[in-house]
């Protein structure tokens, strides 16, 4: 069970600096897909004894969600927008890399500390989780464009599924897919929302907003 | 552990190592439709450098002169410390892994000496790329070998490699097969292999090796061609002795295995190399800090 979630584990952590070193949108987002599935099959693995129709339910509904649904959106919007790199980002692709080494210390360190508070978490998927929330927020703050933004952020929902999973043992299963619901109507909102500024502005470069000033 | 039997390794490394770039050239030959060079043809190229006259230019001074044999001694003695897959290395000690970083860095210093020497600002442009990308790959290489040290709780090379058992693996895994990759992309940077440089150019602009050396001849040259030969094999034993964890404790069943993961790390060599381009110059610091990354990503693994 636990070599399973250390290659999770480590493999994840190799898809955050993948989507924090690439510049092309179509490469992220695939990244991003397979971040998804990966981190999906985390409670099927976590099950303790008896693996009951929850976990696997909540499985497929993260692995279809992030997994397929949520790429494909991207992909079309992409394709819809014509866009095909992030050009310049507030912060450099390298800099951005040496940044998810601090992070990853960071959450190292952090995951130490909760280790006691959370016992029955297992601690790489304590760091996992801490680390994909830190990339998330990055990615939201250091990107240009509107679109690397929701792949931020659906990267910090990653983290927080994976915190959720780990941490909280009886959440019903209503309150996992309501989770994963409000997910997807972000999604689907800010995908029409990136979609309506890249037509009226002709660029979904968020820095551009600023000229909306009156 | 002093003593005859503990010279097969490096001996072995002296006069198998120009071998392996000829498996390399032999490979990519062959994956291009073409027959190719001989195998022993890197051989017969040092020796056809060594019958020939060497010929100084006025300008130079004796730092030109000592650049390649320092280089090839330095590279002489990582070998010495460099141990054999679960064979041993002829000299080991405590913290011969910093040494063996040392002597890599102390022979670079001395070809780059030797290129600044000749005062051509064509030399001197290589020998900077050649620091930087350098100054990139030494962290890479001191986490991947801080990570086998941890793994292993030694911190000699020795005991480290002879400690990388398949047990160990299991154990390890992801951490692991990091550092091999690091390994694998530290040979490619370090050897100047096609995703970095292109050892086949010459009178290009962006070459970085090749341009150091263009004003060395004769014995100099076969010098500077037969450490680079020692340098692949040194780096090569690093990544194979990870890669193939056969110990058995027979020290001749590990020594073979060792031996045929050295012709088939050869031959991916030259398999990468036929199917790369080479990255434009702008991109070779992202590799290098890439590959940085996953000895560091492997670190934290391992550490925490």
């Amino acid at each position: 069970m636990f070599p399973l979630l250390d290659t999770v584990h480590a493999v994840g952590l190799l898809t955050c600096f993948a989507l924090l070193g690439t510049s092309r949108i179509g490469a992220c987002i695939r990244w991003l897909s397979f971040q998804g599935i990966l981190f999906g099959i985390v409670p099927v693995i976590m099950h303790d004894g008896g693996l009951t129709i929850r976990e696997v339910f909540l499985s497929a509904g993260n692995i279809g969600l992030k997994g397929i649904i949520f790429p494909w959106l991207l992909l079309r919007l992409r394709a819809r927008a014509n866009y095909n790199r992030e050009v310049e980002p507030f912060i450099g692709f390298v800099a951005s890399i040496l940044f998810g080494i601090l992070a990853l210390g960071l959450s190292a360190w952090l995951a130490l500390e909760l280790k006691a508070a959370l016992k029955q978490a297992p601690f790489v998927m304590l760091e996992s989780s801490i680390f994909l929330i830190f990339v998330g927020l990055f990615l939201i703050i250091s990107r240009r464009k509107a679109l690397m933004q929701v792949i931020g952020y659906l990267v910090l929902e990653n983290g927080i599924f994976v915190f959720g999973v780990i941490t909280v043992v009886g959440t019903p299963l209503l309150v996992e897919l309501g989770v994963l619901l409000d997910a997807f109507v972000a999604v689907f909102v800010m995908g029409i929302a990136i979609f309506h500024i890249n037509r009226e502005f002709g660029s979904m470069d968020v820095d551009q907003l600023s000229a909306l000033r009156g | 552990m002093p003593g005859a039997a503990s010279l097969v390794p490096p001996v072995c490394g002296l006069l198998l190592a120009p071998l392996l770039l000829g498996i390399t050239n032999r490979t990519k030959a062959l994956i291009a439709g073409r027959r190719g060079p001989a195998l022993l043809q890197p051989y017969w190229d040092i020796r056809k450098y060594l019958r020939r006259g060497a010929v100084y230019g006025d300008v130079t001074s004796w730092v030109f002169r000592l650049g390649p044999l320092v280089n090839l001694a330095a590279l002489g003695a990582a070998l010495l410390i460099t141990p054999f897959g679960g064979v041993g290395s002829a000299v080991s000690f405590s913290g011969d892994v910093i040494l063996l970083a040392g002597l890599l860095a102390l022979g670079r210093f001395a070809i780059v000496l030797s290129a600044l020497d000749t005062g051509s600002s064509f030399e001197g442009m290589g020998a900077s790329r050649e620091v930087h990308f350098a100054a990139l790959a030494e962290p890479a290489f001191f986490l991947a070998l801080a990570t086998l040290a941890r793994v292993t709780g030694s911190f000699s090379l020795t005991p480290i490699y002879q400690g990388l058992s398949a047990t160990i693996w299991l154990g390890a895994l992801p951490a692991l097969a990091l550092v091999a990759i690091t390994l694998l992309v530290l040979a490619l940077v370090e050897n100047t292999r096609i995703p970095v440089d292109d050892p086949t150019t010459h009178l290009e602009l962006t070459m970085i090796h090749e341009v150091m050396v263009l004003d060395h001849s004769g014995p100099d040259l076969a010098y500077i061609h037969y450490a680079a030969a020692l340098k692949f094999w040194v780096l090569g034993v690093l990544l194979v002795g990870l890669a193939v964890p056969v110990r058995s404790g027979n020290i001749w069943l590990d020594g073979v295995a060792t031996l045929l993961g050295m012709a088939l790390l050869a031959g991916v060599i030259g398999m990468i190399e036929s199917a790369m381009a080479r990255y434009r110059l702008a991109h070779v610091p992202q590799f290098i800090v890439g590959a940085a990354t996953l000895s560091a990503v492997a670190f934290i693994l391992i550490l925490v």
